[in-house]
């Protein structure tokens, strides 16, 4: 049970949120990309045994959405929005 | 018959005497037996028939490590497949063997030796296969077999679940977690200590250890009761930390609640550190007939004897690798116990080892070779490794000892890492991945100075505030030392009997070799291939020699080979504990209305829907059925008016400059060019193309709107806009309320609703002229402050009169009694899906099934041509362009008008059991048409009007003439008057 730190609330259970998939390439523009690319951009996500950025919404709380990058074998969050500098 | 039994010492309360009784006989025992101990004190051998080939089973271990002697308790606390070594003895405890009939002592199943060369391991995979396994399988379940699960549950009582947060979760109360449970407490710092053992003290109850030159457990009870009287210091026995989970959690499950009324207690705790000091397991050595009743580990011998007070046996060999047997002849020999020999497999024996075994015979540089007994041992065959000479030896009890196994389970859980220690011949902790430190025996550290002096050492680095953890007293005791020589297994190339490395699930030597020889060389394979390790003891006692195995024959070392992965839970975990306080209307709650007690009143039929909504499905009279009731809903509709609550419908109001382009883009239409006043429907698509919700969005001004989804997805549609708006486009000005909670809404609908709104009373001009379909005006209704909106799911006119939650039941009320002399009638699901279906309007999870699109369903006229990007416009032109034939919304009317076709039947052509071409989508009673009407969704449907389409059900067909998807109205006059 992940202890995700939300940048308003700080560290809640992860039964509190929902889980938004990992952080892949940005929408392309449909219109300029050839149909390889776009279902590439559809089905091709990041699934590394490490670091990887996520998303996480606060679904039973302050329902913000935010980025975190976690370790998908130690469970360590490394960043959170609410890191100090 | 408590022979066994020892006249004095021993944990056990003798003032305490209780029965109980085991396979129908009665015994008796003492307050602070296991129920292991109990069985043993009455002289008994044969506790369980194995797994697969029912071999008599003793008891082997004295915890939780022990692989053998499941039982099933009966009665008022039943539960199947216990471990008895783990069993608190009772006042009338009742238990029975298990996978034995008709007694543990005349086992028929045993008869299925004759056929072992049948069963290995895998047999399954390559075996009983033709005509097919099912045939087979119900005999071979029953054949191998556990208990069955209690009919009833608890009379009494319930489970209990809570939450705890802590600055040191210290786990196990042996030498080291008493230890650094003093230190940690004694700074103030917040302590949860957790063991699974009826009492504190670890291993220290049952070595005869000193500390301070007295009895180890008298400093036990010295620390027991300083914590006790510590605020900041919880302190559970009987609790087992079962799962390490990610960041620190741990789940202790307390089995002895000190309130009666709770069975179990579930703990969740999250800690800033955790102090691992969970010990070390005793591991069995490998040689032929090694799970014969009278073969135990010499520390469950020594546990019994000093702990529990009874003797196994009288007369004992013992069987080692290692130098820990030797510290327990004193005990022993002191409880009476004749030992004929000591077996060492190692060829020298360190001189301060041997001086504990003056009066004993040590063979070494031998091993066991049988033993021989089928339901006790009555002898055992020592072999030589120099000369091969055996010698047979007289015994009725083989303790036998393969080194320690550090307790790694929980750190490995917590993703630590281990690696080999050739020291001890065993896994020990590497890295921890979290904020945990491992201590004493489960960090490889054995004897009791060693332990004392580093958990002293790790603990005063270990503060998790400014407070320095120390210990300023003193803890004298012996030096031990401990030296072993790994014996994974002896040569059994041409041994016949059974050398078993997982006792519980009857895995053998030859069950290794044979996955090894097939190709399964990874320890993971080798675990699934022969089932080894995969008991209720996980292994705890045998893994590492199906390790030591696979190293051997494959010349590599055990650091190569590695362990399998440690998974939760440590020991079982009963379902009542995972579960907690979540049953019944707990677990999942209900959303309702101000209407819903309204709805049972009058005696509807409630469903679940969508979201845990609960929605009145028809509201059958007296003596009333399904299909007349929702027919007289339908009529009420069609010709008079009826009314529905659609207050779970999702609503959400969307504030800011850009909110326009943000509905223009997940909506297929444009939305954008709406006037305040003015709505549309519209269709939101996922970016792969397919249909995601429906519904309707209006403009309030230039800058507010509110929209409508399905109560269905609500949740579904607000996760997917906050999504996009954080990440996509996060400079647009678009802020979001759920507002589905705080808008209720009745919807009046049928060919008299404008006479209802106005006999209500309004101060809105409620024309056709003035309030036209889908738009909304502000005011009153029946002196309530409503937004009406007209919208039709019915096809009918019909007016969505929204007003807040206090005022809804008022309203709907009002608008019964008003609407009487129209025949108005509350309207369920059953029957809105009867009138969408005639009008051919879509519905989630029928006709959208998650492979149409919008010009699939005929919606094209929704996909804005003029958009440049919308969310799924790309993907759905992608998909349309591969020319493939696409399966098109038609409608289908039976040849007979009286025949029904249910719901998702295939159809085929020409009705053949071929590939299907279509499937019907819907099919209802249509009382305006009188006759069965439906739709479904049929390749190229829409070029195939007027022909005929085949409903293939399983013996039978039924033939329907393809329509147009609309059954009523098809022009949409009705609801635009």
């Amino acid at each position: 049970m992940l202890l995700i730190n939300c940048p308003f609330c700080k560290n809640r259970n992860e039964t509190e949120f929902v889980y938004g998939g990992p952080v892949g390439v940005k929408r392309p523009d449909p219109s300029l990309v050839s149909d390889e690319e776009w279902v590439d951009f559809l089905t091709m996500v990041p699934n590394p045994m490490g670091p990887v950025y996520e998303r996480w919404w606060h679904a039973r709380g302050c329902n913000k959405w935010f980025i975190i990058c976690r370790d998908t074998v130690t469970h360590e969050i490394l960043e959170s929005p609410s890191d100090e500098p | 018959m408590s022979h066994n039994r020892l006249k004095s010492g021993g944990r056990i309360d003798r003032s305490k005497s209780l029965s109980f009784s085991f396979n129908g006989k009665i015994y008796q025992g003492f307050e602070g037996d296991t129920l292991a101990s109990a069985l043993l004190a009455n002289g008994l051998n044969v506790i369980a028939r194995s797994f697969k080939y029912h071999r008599p089973r003793g008891i082997i271990g004295s915890g939780v490590e022990d692989p053998a002697s499941l039982i099933e308790l009966l009665g008022e606390e039943g539960s199947g497949n216990n471990l008895c070594t783990t069993v608190k003895l009772k006042e009338g405890l009742k238990a029975k063997s298990i996978n034995c009939w008709p007694s543990v002592d005349f086992d028929i199943g045993a008869s299925v030796q004759y056929f072992e060369k049948l069963i290995p391991a895998g047999f399954y995979y390559k075996t009983f296969m033709w005509p097919t396994w099912h045939l087979f399988e119900p005999f071979i379940r029953i054949a191998a077999g556990l208990a069955s699960a209690p009919k009833t549950p608890p009379k009494t009582g319930h489970f209990e679940s809570r939450n705890a947060h802590t600055d040191f979760l210290i786990i196990g109360a042996g030498p080291a977690g008493l230890l650094a449970t003093l230190m940690a407490a004694r700074s103030g710092a917040k302590v949860f200590l957790v063991d699974q053992n009826t009492e504190a003290g670890g291993s220290l109850l049952s070595l005869n250890l000193n500390i301070n030159q007295k009895p180890a457990m008298v400093w036990v009870e010295s620390v027991v009761k300083e914590i006790t009287n510590m605020p900041n210091v919880t302190h559970l026995q009987d609790s087992t930390a079962w799962a390490y989970r990610e960041h620190n959690l741990v789940i202790v499950n307390e089995r002895e609640v000190e309130n009666v009324s709770i069975i179990e207690r579930s703990w969740r705790i999250r800690a800033k550190k955790t102090i691992i000091a969970t010990g070390a397991i005793e591991r069995s050595l490998v040689f032929p007939n090694n799970d014969r009743p009278g073969v135990m580990l010499a520390s469950a011998v020594q546990t019994f004897v000093n702990r529990y007070s009874v003797k196994p046996g009288n007369n004992l060999v013992i069987f080692t690798n290692n130098d820990s047997v030797y510290s327990y002849i004193k005990d022993l020999t002191r409880a009476g116990i004749n030992i004929l020999a000591i077996v060492d497999s190692r060829k020298n024996i360190a001189d301060s080892v041997l001086v504990d075994a003056k009066n004993i015979r040590v063979i070494s540089n031998s091993i066991i070779k049988n033993v021989n007994g089928y339901k006790k041992v009555n002898s055992v065959v020592v072999q030589s490794l120099d000369d091969k000479e055996v010698e047979t030896i007289s015994c009725d009890l083989l303790a036998h000892s393969g080194g320690w196994n550090p307790m790694v389970h929980l750190h490995s859980q917590s993703r630590g890492t281990v690696k080999f220690d050739d020291r001890i011949a065993s896994f020990v902790p590497e890295y921890s991945a979290q904020n945990s430190i491992n201590i004493g025996a489960c960090n490889g550290t054995f004897a009791l100075n060693e332990i004392f002096d580093e958990t002293e050492l790790l603990l005063s680095g270990a503060s998790e505030n400014s407070k320095p953890l120390v210990y300023k007293g003193k803890l004298e005791c012996s030096k031990q030392s401990y030296s072993i020589e790994a014996l994974w297994s002896p040569d059994l190339s041409k041994e016949k009997n059974k050398a078993f490395l997982d006792i519980q699930n009857d895995v053998t030597h030859d069950d290794i070799q044979l996955a090894l020889r097939e190709g399964y060389s990874n320890v993971e394979h080798v675990k699934r291939y022969t089932t080894g390790g995969m008991g209720f003891d996980q292994g705890k006692t045998g893994n590492i020699n199906i390790i030591g195995v696979i190293a051997k024959e494959q010349g590599i070392g055990l650091d190569d080979v590695g362990t399998t992965t440690f998974r939760s839970p440590f020991t079982p975990v009963s379902f009542g504990s995972i579960n907690g306080v979540r049953e019944g209307s707990v677990a999942l709650p209900f959303r309702h209305t101000p209407v819903t007690k309204w709805n049972l009143d009058k005696g509807a039929f409630m469903y679940e829907a969508g979201a845990r909504w609960r929605r009145p499905g028809y509201f059958p009279m007296p003596g009333e059925g399904f299909q007349e009731a929702v027919n007289r809903e339908c009529h009420a509709v069609r010709t008079g008016v009826g009314v529905y609550d659609g207050s779970p419908l999702g609503k959400f109001e969307l504030k800011g400059e850009n909110v326009g382009e943000f509905l223009d883009l997940i909506y297929t239409n444009i939305m954008s060019s709406l006037e305040p006043g003015n709505g549309r429907y519209g269709l939101m698509l996922t970016d792969d193309g397919l249909i995601f919700d429906d519904g309707v969005a209006f403009r309030i001004d230039k800058h507010r709107w509110f929209i409508s989804t399905s109560s269905g997805h609500s949740d579904a549609v607000n996760q997917h806009m906050l999504k996009i708006l954080a990440f996509d486009y996060p400079e647009w000005d678009v802020k979001i309320t759920n507002i589905t909670s705080q808008w209720n809404n009745a919807t009046i609908c049928g060919p008299q609703a404008r006479k209802l709104l106005k006999k209500l009373g309004t101060d809105m001009d409620c024309e056709n002229d003035s309030f036209p379909f889908m738009s909304f005006r502000e005011g009153m209704i029946a002196n309530i402050p409503a937004r009406v909106i007209r919208v039709s799911f019915t096809g009918e006119l019909s007016f969505e009169v929204n007003v807040s939650p206090r005022n809804m039941l008022r309203l709907w009320e009002k608008i019964i009694e008003e609407g009487e002399e129209f025949g108005i009638l509350p309207v369920g699901s059953e029957a809105s899906h009867v009138l969408r279906v005639e009008k051919g309007f879509l519905s989630l999870g029928h006709e959208v099934d998650g492979t149409v699109d919008p010009y699939d369903l005929g919606m094209g006229w929704l996909m804005s041509k003029k958009k440049v990007d919308y969310i799924g416009k790309r993907s759905v032109d992608l998909r349309r362009s591969s020319g493939k034939v696409r399966r098109e919304l038609v409608g289908l009317l039976p040849n007979d008008p009286n025949e029904a076709i249910p719901e998702g039947a295939p159809i085929t052509p020409s009705g053949k059991k071929v590939a299907t071409e279509g499937f019907t989508t819907a099919c209802v009673w249509s009382v305006v048409n009188n006759r069965w009407v439906g739709l479904a969704l049929l390749e190229n449907g829409r070029a195939r009007y007027g022909e005929e389409a085949c409903v293939r059900i399983k013996d039978r067909i039924i033939s329907a003439k393809i329509t147009k998807p609309v059954h009523h109205d098809p022009d949409g006059k009705l609801l635009r008057s």
